[in-house]
């Protein structure tokens, strides 16, 4: 994509985040995009775009009275939105359409007019992975990191100041759910969920949404917010299958997004600022930063551990509390956006002074899927 | 206990289910390349090739990575279990559950060799297992 050709000029979350079990999933998609319209200064009928995961962009399009002439349905997992915005920046580009509304909402706690979880028995996951008493994230997306653990000697230890560090961050923001300091101890000593994992390396259940609206960087001038620009996007898929991952040290779908994005965005890892790697659970910032080149192979946790990541650090890394502390409904990449597009607005709550740049990266399903956003405020 | 969730073939994936009910593992393989692939289906992924053939593989592995999961899915009891997947001796790699040993670290290491066992869940499913290999 052209650099800088597409900009955010609406970003909202939902009016409550945590636990709102009076309101539905379309009711969270629809609360999210009201406020990010707001915020935009747009009404629905400005609207000539939609994209949205979890519900179908039908749905969403006619619950708020749009009429559009661009729909994108992309599903992925949790990384649906950066994929979302990739293809809102192609779009937006090749004249589809003007203005795109992404959203998400996500009864994750509350499960108010949500739908199960679960796989037909007779797809690729019911027939090869469910016999064998996988349940949910927990017991897939963890599958990998003993064999990453053993191949770089990363300990429990590791792991667990992951979840420590982002803790800190979270502190900082008043709408993260939790925000007491938390020591490598009282990760260790949390309920074991699936060893090595214990409850405080895995992401919070919650329920929210968010909202992005999109533009062309020539419109964005005259929106009431400072516009946040897309630098370059990456996206890729590896497998429905955790069992089938090329390689468990590494996540084939980040490398070839992140790269794509870095590649498009036409910057260095030195230029980077501010970054986000959704965390569903405590390995995947580990991942990232190795994936997306920060770190080389088996690095990351010294990186971490030598509070690079942490406040203070060369590079902020999930400045909201991310997955671990801050919220987490299910497909939280979102969450990510929403914040990277607070730090290039400079108006978050743990702001990283001065930043420019802020690359974003998501992860769907159990490393099934990959987006990558990098954004910059300077025109 | 509710029964055991299992699979539910598929036309391309009925010549597994038949084998494993059978005491075999069946791979498959592409006929140009050689290389074995996993889970079943008609055609060789990359080459994109038809010209594959279903082979019984020696049910030997090793164990590459695996959680013991210690809040069990209702129709696997109430013991924490080991859900695992395991390099097979002729490249790919499978999810499976490990018998005949403890379900702890000290137990599972990784890298051990293991052996293919079958066990018959329904009229019509038998699910490969893997234990510790003797000898």
């Amino acid at each position: 994509m052209m650099q800088k050709s597409v900009a955010v000029v609406g970003a909202a979350e939902t009016t409550k985040m945590g636990k709102i079990p009076d309101v539905s999933v379309i009711g969270l998609h629809a609360d999210a995009a009201l406020n990010a319209m707001a915020d935009a200064g747009l009404k629905p009928t400005d609207i000539d775009g939609v994209a949205c995961a979890g519900i179908s962009p039908v749905e969403l399009a006619q619950y708020l009275g749009i009429t559009p002439t661009y729909a994108d349905g992309t599903s992925v997992g949790g990384c649906s939105f950066m994929l979302h915005v990739r293809h809102a920046a192609a779009a937006i580009n090749a004249g589809l359409c003007t203005t795109v509304l992404i959203t998400h909402g996500e009864s994750g706690r509350s499960r108010v007019g949500a739908g199960g979880f679960g796989r037909a028995p007779s797809s690729l996951m019911g027939q090869f992975e469910m016999p064998y008493g996988v349940t949910a994230p927990p017991t897939m997306f963890t599958i990998p990191v003993l064999r990453y653990m053993k191949t770089y000697g990363v300990t429990e230890e590791d792991l667990a100041n992951v979840a420590v560090i982002q803790r800190e961050w979270a502190a900082k923001n008043p709408r993260a759910s939790y925000r007491d300091p938390i020591t490598i101890d009282d990760v260790l000593n949390s309920d074991m969920i699936a060893w090595p994992f214990r409850k405080l390396m895995c992401c919070l259940v919650t329920d929210g949404g968010g909202a992005l609206i999109l533009t062309s960087a020539e419109r964005a001038k005259d929106f009431p917010q400072k516009p946040v620009y897309v630098l370059g996007t990456g996206e890729s898929v590896e497998t429905p299958l955790v069992s089938q991952m090329e390689d468990f040290t590494t996540s084939k779908a980040f490398r070839v997004s992140g790269k794509k994005a870095f590649d498009e965005a036409g910057i260095s890892h030195a230029d980077v600022d501010h970054l986000m790697i959704y965390d569903a659970f405590a390995h995947l910032p580990l991942y990232g930063l190795e994936d997306l080149g920060f770190c080389k192979p088996g690095e990351a946790k010294d990186f971490i551990n030598g509070r690079n990541t942490a406040i203070g650090g060369k590079l902020p890394l999930n400045t909201n509390g991310g997955g671990l502390s801050y919220m987490h409904s299910g497909m939280y990449g979102m969450y990510a956006l929403q914040e990277s597009v607070r730090q290039m607005r400079g108006i978050a709550p743990a702001q990283v002074d001065g930043a420019k740049i802020s690359v974003c990266h998501g992860v769907g399903g159990m490393f099934a899927a990959s987006g990558t956003v990098i954004f910059t405020n300077e025109a | 206990m509710p029964p055991r969730i299992l699979p539910e073939p598929t036309p391309e994936t009925q010549h597994f289910w038949d084998g494993t009910r059978n005491g075999e593992l069946l791979l498959q393989r592409c006929k140009e390349t050689g290389e074995a692939y996993f889970p079943p289906r008609p055609f060789a992924p990359k080459t994109g090739s038809r010209n594959v053939e279903v082979f019984k593989a020696s049910g030997r592995a090793t164990l590459y990575s695996y959680v013991i999961n210690h809040r069990p899915r209702p129709d696997m009891g109430t013991e924490p279990y080991a859900i695992a997947v395991v390099q097979l001796e002729e490249g790919p790699r499978m999810m499976t559950n490990i018998v005949g040993c403890p379900q702890t670290p000290e137990a599972l290491v990784l890298d051990m060799p293991l052996e293919v066992v079958f066990e018959k869940m329904s009229d019509t499913i038998t699910l490969p297992f893997f234990q510790p290999a003797k000898g």
